[in-house]
């Protein structure tokens, strides 16, 4: 059984069906990217995956639990982490306090034993900050760990974005446009940290405008257009597919 | 029995009673509706409007006579409108929410104390407009001041002209504008900036002139602007905030509760009635009575 | 190690409360220590509301009706008499297991009314129950809607102290007796008692600052924090916002009764302005200027405000001082008055303008 299973999902907001009975599924251990034009409802469809939007009809299964319904946090917990299109990180807080956020679900201080800062919890807090730090090493900016990360340079939000996602441990990791608004060398970077991570067994379904990016680290390709899957293949085959190529190219030639 | 029992003309006393309060708090939630419209911003200062309209005019009666009095206080209330907003808002950037909370209610509180100590504490009210406090016309058997009567149909005339502007005149129009969309609004050369400036010389206005209408039965003092100012709000948003004609309906249900809830509840929890109101609209349905939760399900409350 | 660095400003907040109380002794000033205990019970509203708004990033502006609640409840259940329904079967149950006291009122009669700490409980629990059932429809709201909604909350309580023959109507209660919370430790406003209870004040707020302190540099402070920074992601990292919210709301609401409850019998009784919204305004007032996210700041904020107004200092325009800041500082600083770092300023401003020519080297 795949990873994650998608089946007959919809959702439409009003007139407009920005997710239309696409189903698909991601097998673990595989990068699968989610392409399309803008406006596909590529990162309706993550809503939809992470909780953050309710779906119409059809089911999401991770793992063989049926998750749509549940709330993000819920499905965080069972191991499905992100990253965010236009980053979102937590201002007013350092780069190490956002990656030690990620390491909320794997440690369990509560809220008397914080207020009391019971002994218990010493221990904890300095695994949390060690952990954190190896991550923020790991993307290469822990050197900005005691920096607030409105403060950062935009490849530096996107390293801490990284390291917080991938700070929860999770067994599936979406990426909403990795590589938006990099140079092509950030984007090369990307790609080889993106296959990194699917090497330390993490899943990856990502949505990526970045072509050369998405054919060169992909197993697999979903593309949408209009809220519909259209195609999904092996990234050698949507390059040759003429559906692909007509939305993309646009549609004088109908 | 403890309460007077209901007859004919009780009930007609107690109905128009209702839509008299009612029509006021839909024009203060009017005043709210066309600012949150333009900005975003829910002006907590929107009850000292009122306030201010209404004292301004009576110390004016003292020089003038009562018609040019008010007149004189709409325009120096809409001035005033016009300064707050270029004094405290015009020049902010992309304020959050939560400054401009606390921004407008500073301002509520400044005037409140600007009141205060130019008037003092003590009650005022406008003469009535016809005859006196028993002068009375008998409608459906119910004897009804027709300082009522004004109340009804000026604040009616205000509704209706107000829907005629935002329909049919091209500043009107602009505004609506703003509202919908105001980066493309103001692509399409229309000064954003303005617009807001005029809408808070609008809700002043509004707010000014029922301010003064409603002197003669309700009085005047520095400190009723909170309490309309909250139950304009929970008429605003029964009706579904930014929704002008829904908060009249609304403010004439939420008046009519409270003319007749006299009859079961004591005096001194009347005042709790809207408030009560507020936090189960909030709770149950914050896109208004008469919103569609389709579309609120896209905003943020 | 960084749990010096953190404590480290408590002792020296606990030496300035040491020294200022000796600064009064020898000087002759100790009536000042009057209004230094009563900043320092509102300065325990103000901290819990300083957590709630910096770092929850939910406005209350309700928070002088949890502070009623709690001094109303204690106010009235510690001065009302219960020996006419002394036959009841709980009131006889409650006598006996020593919860209610036998005293005699100002003209010699009998009274039978409950044990401080007992009221002090029941006032504290109620406030938190209260909270965390309006706490769950209310925290869904966002901004205008939530600040709308606890201002309306504030209202009702204030509506209910005003209106309800229990708690006095507009007179509120008085003669609310003293407090013993140890043998020889009593909240009470008699005059031989003053040094004492400025002490006990200003320990009941480092407590509760050690505790907040603690609190916001947790996991659960952490997980708090990121929901202001961008709730979103908070949820996405697995931090159900929601519940955490409503923790923090409870906690503030909590501290805010615990106040309300010091504070009355400190007074020896409440009045209905108490419960004002004016009241609630200013608590997010005190917040604001100390920076939201600065718990220090919203203390020594609360402190001077709270003393220079209880002082009398501004007059019959206290109200108008407080709207004055309000605007001040959210127009020109939005960041509260303590985080204006001048020489920074400065700084910043120099490097705009270095920054502008070397922008023409960079081509």
């Amino acid at each position: 059984m795949a990873l994650l299973e998608i089946d007959n999902l919809n959702r439409h907001f009003g007139g407009l069906h920005a997710v239309n009975n696409v189903s698909f599924s991601v097998e673990q251990g595989m990068i699968k990217a989610v392409i399309g034009p803008n406006g596909a409802g590529k990162t309706t469809l993550f809503n939809l995956i992470a909780g953050n939007l309710p779906a119409n009809s059809g089911t999401v299964n991770f793992n063989s639990t049926k998750i749509n319904g549940r709330k993000p946090y819920q499905i965080a917990r069972l191991g499905i982490s992100r990253t965010y299109q236009n980053i979102k990180l937590f201002h007013g807080m350092t780069a190490l306090e956002n990656v030690m956020l990620g390491r909320h679900i794997r440690s369990k201080a509560g809220f008397m034993a914080g207020m009391l800062n019971l002994p218990w919890t010493w221990p904890e807090e300095k695994q949390i900050k060690d952990r954190s730090m190896e991550y923020l090493d790991l993307l290469g900016v822990a050197d900005c760990a005691d920096i607030e990360v409105s403060n950062l340079a935009f490849g530096q939000q996107r390293g801490v974005e990284f390291a917080r996602a991938l700070a929860t441990e999770p067994t599936l990791l979406l990426l909403d446009e990795p590589a938006a608004g990099l140079n092509i060398y950030e984007t090369a970077e990307i790609g080889r940290l993106i296959s990194k991570i699917r090497e330390s067994g993490i899943t990856i379904l990502l949505v990526e405008h970045d072509m050369s990016l998405v054919m060169d680290i992909s197993d697999e390709i979903v593309v949408l257009s209009f809220g519909e899957k259209i195609a999904e293949d092996l990234p050698h085959n949507i390059q040759q597919n003429e559906e692909v190529i007509r939305i993309y190219l646009g549609y004088e030639d109908v | 029995m403890q309460y007077l029992r209901m007859t004919p003309e009780l009930f007609i006393q107690y109905l128009f009673a209702g839509i008299t309060y009612g029509i006021i708090y839909a024009i203060v939630a009017i005043g709210f509706n066309i600012i949150y419209n333009t900005t975003g911003i829910i002006n907590f200062a929107q009850g000292e409007f009122v306030m201010l309209g209404g004292m301004t005019a009576i110390t004016m009666t003292a020089f003038m006579p009562m018609p040019l009095a008010i007149a004189v206080a709409v325009l120096i209330t809409m001035v005033i409108g016009a300064l707050i907003e270029m004094v405290f808002i015009r020049w902010l950037e992309s304020p959050s929410v939560l400054r401009m909370i606390i921004i407008t209610i500073g301002i509520s509180i400044l005037a409140r104390e600007a009141a205060l100590h130019t008037w003092g504490e003590s009650v005022r009210a406008l003469p009535y407009f016809i005859g006196n406090e028993v002068t009375s016309v008998t409608i459906l058997g119910a004897k009804i001041s027709p300082q009522v009567l004004w109340v009804i149909g000026v604040c009616s005339l205000m509704v209706a002209g107000l829907s005629l502007f935002f329909k049919f005149t091209s500043l009107g129009r602009e505004m609506r504008a703003c509202a919908a969309n105001r980066r493309a609004a103001t692509l399409c050369g229309i000064n954003a900036k303005n617009m807001v400036t005029l809408s808070f010389v609008l809700s002043a206005g509004i707010g000014a002139v029922a301010g003064c209408v409603m002197s003669p039965i309700t009085y005047s003092d520095y400190e009723m602007g909170p309490n309309l100012a909250i139950k304009g709000f929970t008429v605003a948003i029964l009706g579904g905030l930014g929704n002008s004609l829904a908060a009249v309906a609304a403010g004439l249900l939420l008046g009519i509760i409270e003319a007749f809830s006299v009859s079961v509840l004591p005096l001194a929890f009347q005042d709790a009635i809207a408030t009560s109101i507020l936090l189960l609209i909030l709770f149950v349905r914050p896109h208004g009575l008469f919103g569609s939760s389709e579309a609120a399900g896209l905003k943020e409350f | 190690m960084d749990l010096w660095k953190r404590y480290i400003p408590v002792l020296f907040l606990l030496a300035l409360v040491v020294a200022v109380q000796l600064i009064t002794h020898f000087t002759e000033t100790s009536y000042y220590l009057t209004q230094l205990t009563m900043s320092a019970y509102y300065s325990v509203v103000v901290i819990g509301l300083c957590v709630l708004m910096g770092y929850g990033g939910q406005i209350s502006l309700g928070h002088a009706g949890f502070f009623a609640i709690g001094g109303y409840l204690a106010g009235a259940l510690t001065t009302h008499s219960l020996l006419p329904i002394k036959s009841h079967g709980l009131v006889a149950f409650l006598h006996k297991i020593g919860l209610l006291v036998a005293s005699k009122d100002l003209y010699g009669g009998d009274l039978l009314t409950v044990e401080p700490w007992a009221a002090c409980i029941v006032a504290v629990f109620t406030a938190g129950i209260i909270a965390l059932a309006i706490g769950g429809p209310v925290l869904k709201l966002k901004g205008h809607y939530l600040a709308m909604a606890t201002l309306g909350f504030g209202i009702i309580i204030f509506r209910i102290a005003l209106a309800s023959a229990y708690f006095g109507e507009a007179d509120g209660i008085s003669g609310v007796p003293s407090f013993k919370l140890l043998p020889g430790l009593e909240v009470s406003g008699s005059f031989g008692a003053r040094v004492l209870n400025y002490y006990i004040a200003w320990m009941v707020v480092i407590m509760g600052i050690i505790l907040l302190l603690n609190l916001i540099h947790s996991r659960v402070g952490r997980a708090l924090r990121s929901i202001h920074g961008a709730e979103e992601a908070a949820n996405a990292m697995g931090v159900n916002t929601a519940r955490y919210k409503l923790y923090i709301f409870v906690l503030s609401a909590v501290f805010a009764a615990l106040a309300g409850v010091l504070v009355t019998h400190y007074n020896g009784g409440i009045g209905p302005s108490e419960a004002g919204v004016m009241k609630s305004v200013r608590y997010v007032a005190i917040v604001a200027v100390g920076g939201m996210a600065n718990l220090w700041g919203a203390l020594i904020m609360g402190i001077v405000l709270n003393f220079l107004s209880l002082r009398g200092v501004f007059g019959s325009y206290d109200d108008a001082v407080f709207g004055v800041i309000l605007i001040v500082i959210m127009l020109f600083a939005p960041e509260g008055i303590l985080n204006i770092n001048p020489w920074q300023r400065l700084k910043s401003l120099f490097s705009l303008l270095a920054a502008k020519p070397g922008e023409n080297t960079t081509e």
